[in-house]
């Protein structure tokens, strides 16, 4: 929009010297406006996450008295915060180091069950005939779409009434307790990502080479065989893509967890604490500072260090709600 | 931190993850047997079938072709079963069950008819929070993209290009729950004769304010929530648009400097137009996790002062005022809302797979 690049030079001498990827690199920079509005939205950008992260290192009633930006005059930095929020005993401290291992009970199996059976489902829709193929097809991928909202509270009486149908027990009630609400939670992340799971690597499935498949078919392999010697191997980076998507998505997660996990330190894992203490200790900045990071810091490192395959994943198009 | 309280959870993670080897390595095993028994039953119908004096190098040859030509519809259930059943228990069913329910009262004991839609036109309450839902769905694709398009052209090519891009994509790893801490923080609120500890106060008396609460004064806080979501979305707009950018043909860029188009011109006439696509794609995304948004709304007011939405409200009859048959109703007019989008990309896919 504000790409001020002079006019394009005249005449032949253009075309003998096609303008090279440094010139454009350094006709950009002589542009200072350009320049100048990037620099500013990164800015906005980063400045609320950078103020939460000088003050979760500033005591406590510094942070309740002063603005983090005037830490920088007087420093004074501690991980009391951390310390605090973490493993403090009384019961509003946080104790935040027990949801943060249910943010991972909950997290690795609800990536690794989507992964397998998602994949499974997507080679049978990308490379076996059968009748009514592309209609299943049509019909995961408008599921996408649906919103999580439409299953929430049937699911939940599947869970604690089981099914039943016309008198007849289809499914007895789960009765879980505490720590066995994994389960439920589990449960609801898989087929809740399913969808999503499918289109993704179904995308990319199908885009392996039809030679290749026709070969290893004239050759004698079977569907099973085709499917895990050639094809895992080959949508390896399909896979990390949608794992960190789906890592990200449950991790982050609020309200599968509220309504799967509940509030009990058993089960909920970080954001549901946070959502808590943020609603009923909102002024405590020296702990949901802290902790916001704590919940943070996971998934940035995930993202940091594998945004090359979390950004493919997302330009393979997604559309998970 | 008392690790007792630890180790039944790592238990239960050990059980899910033996679980997992267990149905998937059992899968695996089991669509290996399931065409070898296939295969072996029809070699032995083919042997039983063929003169006795046929040599068994022979053998291997009939079997070859039936791999090709069996009919492979049982092969592919197996390998679908796993999604379709848990799509069917976990979707399919729940949303058949949710627009059952709407028709019916808070215990679904009674059917009420239409009342819980009429309920959610004839509330004023109501009806404040559709029309929060409304600025919302408007705003956050529109300014999310905008700003996602402006800061992708301005860093194409620029020197420190995937820092710069780093940057405003952060906050897509950050959870809902987090940005709303963040942003609660900007926002916070002392009275005026103390120093201001929220940056937007802060800001707001260096320009001669008076210190607001900024969430508790409708209309502006809807606004100032809103703010939260395209902080989150501009970086997702920002990723998908540039990948576009970059996408088109170097030699289109070429020929139009070549005809002296001035960057404004090269804009609107060939980078717009090669974008489009992507840029459907990202407002319909945007749009769709905009309609949804819950976590934003909970965390910051949980949905007091006027900034209900839809999905919070629906949250909140459902499962804290057990009112079963208007949060479905709810759930059932988002679903509504989005039925249109469904169509459009149904569409769209019937149309590439065309292709």
């Amino acid at each position: 929009m504000t790409t001020t690049t002079p006019p394009a030079l005249t005449g032949t001498q253009d075309v003998a010297t096609p303008v090279t990827r440094a010139a454009r690199v350094r006709r950009r920079l002589n542009n200072p406006f350009a320049t100048g509005a990037s620099i500013l939205i990164a800015v906005l950008w980063t400045i609320p996450t950078f103020g939460l992260f000088v003050s979760s290192f500033r005591p406590e009633d510094e942070i309740k008295t002063t603005g983090w930006w005037t830490a920088f005059s007087s420093p004074q930095f501690t991980l009391d915060n951390y310390q605090e929020v973490l493993f403090g005993r009384s019961a509003s401290s946080g104790q935040l180091a027990g949801y943060f291992i249910n943010s991972l009970v909950i997290t690795i199996p609800s990536v690794l069950f989507p992964l397998a059976f998602a994949a499974l489902a997507a080679y049978a829709l990308a490379w076996i005939n059968f009748k009514g193929r592309d209609w299943i097809y049509i019909a995961v991928f408008a599921l996408q779409i649906v919103p999580l909202q439409m299953a929430l509270v049937p699911l939940l009486s599947f869970f604690s009434e089981g099914v039943s149908l016309g008198g007849i027990e289809l499914m007895p009630a789960w009765n879980l307790d505490d720590q066995e609400k994994f389960v439920q939670v589990w449960f609801a992340h898989t087929c809740f990502a399913l969808p999503v799971a499918v289109f993704l690597l179904h995308n990319f499935i199908s885009q392996l080479p039809k030679d290749l498949m026709e070969a290893a078919r004239v050759d004698g392999a079977t569907h099973p065989k085709i499917f895990r010697s050639i094809v895992l191997p080959l949508i390896v980076p399909a896979l990390a893509a949608f794992g960190i998507f789906q890592f990200l998505w449950v991790w982050n997660d609020l309200l599968v967890a509220l309504i799967f996990a509940g509030g009990s330190s058993e089960v909920a894992p970080l954001t549901v604490r946070l959502a808590e203490l943020a609603g009923t200790r909102a002024n405590e900045w020296q702990r949901l500072t802290s902790g916001a990071f704590i919940s943070i810091v996971v998934p940035l490192i995930v993202f940091l260090s594998l945004q090359r395959f979390f950004v493919r994943g997302l330009l393979a198009g997604g559309v998970k709600g | 931190m008392d690790f007792a309280d630890e180790a039944p959870k790592l238990l239960m993670l050990l059980y899910g993850l033996i679980a997992f080897a267990v149905v998937v390595g059992g899968l695996l095993v089991l669509l290996d047997v399931v065409p070898n028994w296939f295969a072996r039953r029809r070699e032995a119908a083919l042997v039983a079938a063929a003169p006795v004096d046929a040599p068994a190098a022979a053998g291997p040859r009939p079997r070859r072709r039936s791999v090709a030509n069996r009919p492979e519809g049982a092969l592919a259930l197996f390998f679908l079963l796993p999604t379709l059943l848990l799509l069917a228990i976990g979707l399919v069913v729940p949303a058949v069950r949710t627009t059952v329910l709407s028709f019916m009262d808070g215990n679904s004991d009674n059917w009420v008819g239409l009342a819980n839609y009429r309920w959610m036109f004839a509330q004023d309450e109501i009806l404040g929070i559709l029309t929060n839902t409304l600025i919302w769905v408007v705003l956050v694709p529109l300014v999310a993209t905008a700003i996602g398009l402006v800061y992708a052209v301005l860093v194409d090519r620029a020197r420190f290009e995937a820092v710069a891009k780093a940057l405003i994509f952060m906050p897509m790893a950050i959870s809902f729950v987090g940005a709303s801490i963040i942003w609660k923080f900007v926002y916070a609120y002392r009275s005026g004769e103390y120093d201001q500890i929220g940056l937007l106060n802060q800001v707001w008396v260096m320009v001669g304010g008076e210190p607001q609460q900024w969430l508790n004064n409708a209309p502006l806080n809807t606004l100032l929530l809103i703010v939260i979501m395209i902080w989150i979305q501009a970086g997702f707009a920002m990723v998908v648009l540039s990948a576009a950018i970059k996408a088109i043909p170097g030699d289109v860029v070429e020929a139009a400097r070549l005809d002296g188009v001035n960057p404004w011109q090269m804009f609107w006439q060939i980078t717009m137009p090669s974008i489009r696509p992507a840029l459907i794609v990202v407002v319909v995304t945007v749009s769709i996790a905009t309609l949804k948004v819950f976590d934003i709304v909970r965390t910051t007011t949980n949905g007091n002062f006027d900034t209900g939405v839809i999905a919070n409200e629906m949250y909140n009859q459902a499962f804290r005022f057990g009112q079963t048959g208007q949060g479905s109703a709810l759930a059932v007019f988002l679903f509504v809302l989005v039925i249109p989008i469904v169509i459009y990309q149904v569409r769209n896919l019937r149309k590439q797979r065309e292709v």
